[in-house]
């Protein structure tokens, strides 16, 4: 059986380890977010849905595709609430799923050329794959 | 002095000359890198969640090796430093986490974040001291124009990464003072240069990198230095904005010290 979307925000709660409720509404997340033009809930929203509970929405988020993980939001925070640990525990949730990878392997060729480091297919399968 | 190396994964692939300036920068400075012997992947991006312990795995295992050696630990990729560093950090302070690892590993002795881990960038100002690189310097870069990349990886989250103030950084400029050069301060120094989104989102990279770019050339660089071969792959190959020429600041050191 899926699990439930309450299961599913406790889950969100536990592996993420942030306290949404610290959370004081500022926006000062989402105003540095370099990737925020490409993103369709901002950082300080995904903190707000989580403590609402509103997984699911989430779980079809681009942003969980788009974050760049460069921890300006959790570096700038004024309460350190941490967004970054929150949308990937979300992206986490998806790509745990069966069939659910963002990034498949035989995806890599196309996608390679001859001066992308190797680093950067690590980076992208630890994000995007399970 | 000798220290434990890691290299990385991207240092024996596509990054081979910020290892090589390395290796033979530090014999210079009268340093000895030492690689851990049998180190694996360290995965090239942090494992945030807390239940992820497997992915952490191969970070523990070169602490360990390095512990075992009684050395500490120099790293040169900014991705392998962020992630060896902060995963060090966990098996200090996250209790499930370290009881996990540990359970795994059945270590004959269990390993509790003991291993000190530095950066490459943190041996020179702190291990061999900025002043002291001056006086060994043969090659001055007189007149270079030098915009210091930081990106991510090596500033945050400052609470774990311990590295630099992360919103005025001076260890790379401090850096480019030593070798003789002129540090540009540009305002993007430390935004990010769209990481490993690259791979399947492009554009966004594209567009973050061209950013860093125009920011350094509005300032008057006339080339950046990094210490990360992704940021590298960014900012150089990836860019599509008036072009700066990008080196490792290894390359530039070994330059320096007349080794290139
Ligand atoms: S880690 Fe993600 S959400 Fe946070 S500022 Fe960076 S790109 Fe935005
Ligand atoms: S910066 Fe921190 S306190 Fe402000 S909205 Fe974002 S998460 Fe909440």
């Amino acid at each position: 059986m899926p699990a439930t979307e309450k299961e599913l925000a406790e889950t969100i709660r536990r592996i993420s380890g942030v306290d949404t409720r610290k959370c004081m509404k500022c926006g000062k997340c989402s105003g540095t977010c370099p990737a925020f033009g490409e993103m369709d809930i901002h950082p300080h929203k995904f903190v707000s849905m989580v403590e609402k509970g509103e997984i699911d929405e989430l779980m079809q988020s681009k942003s969980l595709w788009t974050c760049l993980s460069c921890f300006a939001c959790v570096e700038r925070c004024p309460r350190n609430v941490e967004p970054a640990r929150l949308i990937e525990a979300v992206r986490l949730a998806v790509i745990r799923r069966q069939g659910e990878n963002y990034l498949k392997a035989d995806q890599i060729p196309e996608l390679l050329d001859e001066k992308l480091p190797q680093q950067a297919i690590t980076s992208a399968f630890r994000k995007y794959s399970k | 002095m000798k220290f434990s190396y890691y290299p990385g994964c991207t240092l024996k692939t596509k990054a081979k000359d910020l290892d090589a300036y390395g290796r033979r920068a530090a014999e210079a400075l009268g340093i000895t890198l030492e690689e851990l012997p049998e180190w694996q992947c360290c995965g090239a991006v942090y494992p945030m969640a807390k239940d992820e312990i497997a992915t952490k795995l191969s970070s523990v295992r070169a602490l360990v090796s390095a512990r075992d050696l009684g050395n500490d630990l120099v790293t040169l990729c900014s991705a392998c430093h962020h992630v060896i560093k902060r995963v060090n950090g966990d098996m200090q302070n996250d209790e499930n986490i370290r009881t996990k690892a540990n359970n795994y590993l059945q270590l004959e002795t269990p390993y509790a974040g003991e291993t000190k881990v530095i950066h490459y960038l943190e041996m020179l100002r702190d291990v061999v001291g900025f002043d002291e690189l001056k006086k060994k310097v043969v090659n001055p870069l007189k007149g270079r124009k030098i915009g210091a990349y930081y990106g991510c990886m090596l500033l945050r989250p400052s609470k774990e990464m311990q590295f630099d103030n992360p919103e005025n950084p001076t260890i790379i400029e401090d850096f480019i003072k030593a070798i003789g050069a002129t540090p540009v301060l540009y305002p993007f120094r430390n935004e990010c240069c769209g990481g490993y989104v690259t791979l399947s989102k492009k554009e966004l990279a594209q567009k973050k990198a061209d950013v860093i770019l125009e920011s350094a050339m509005e300032q008057g660089a006339e080339e950046l230095i990094t210490a990360c071969p992704l940021c590298m792959y960014n900012l150089d190959a990836n860019s599509t904005a008036h072009k700066l020429p990008v080196h490792y600041f290894t390359e530039l050191l070994a330059e320096a010290l007349g080794v290139k």
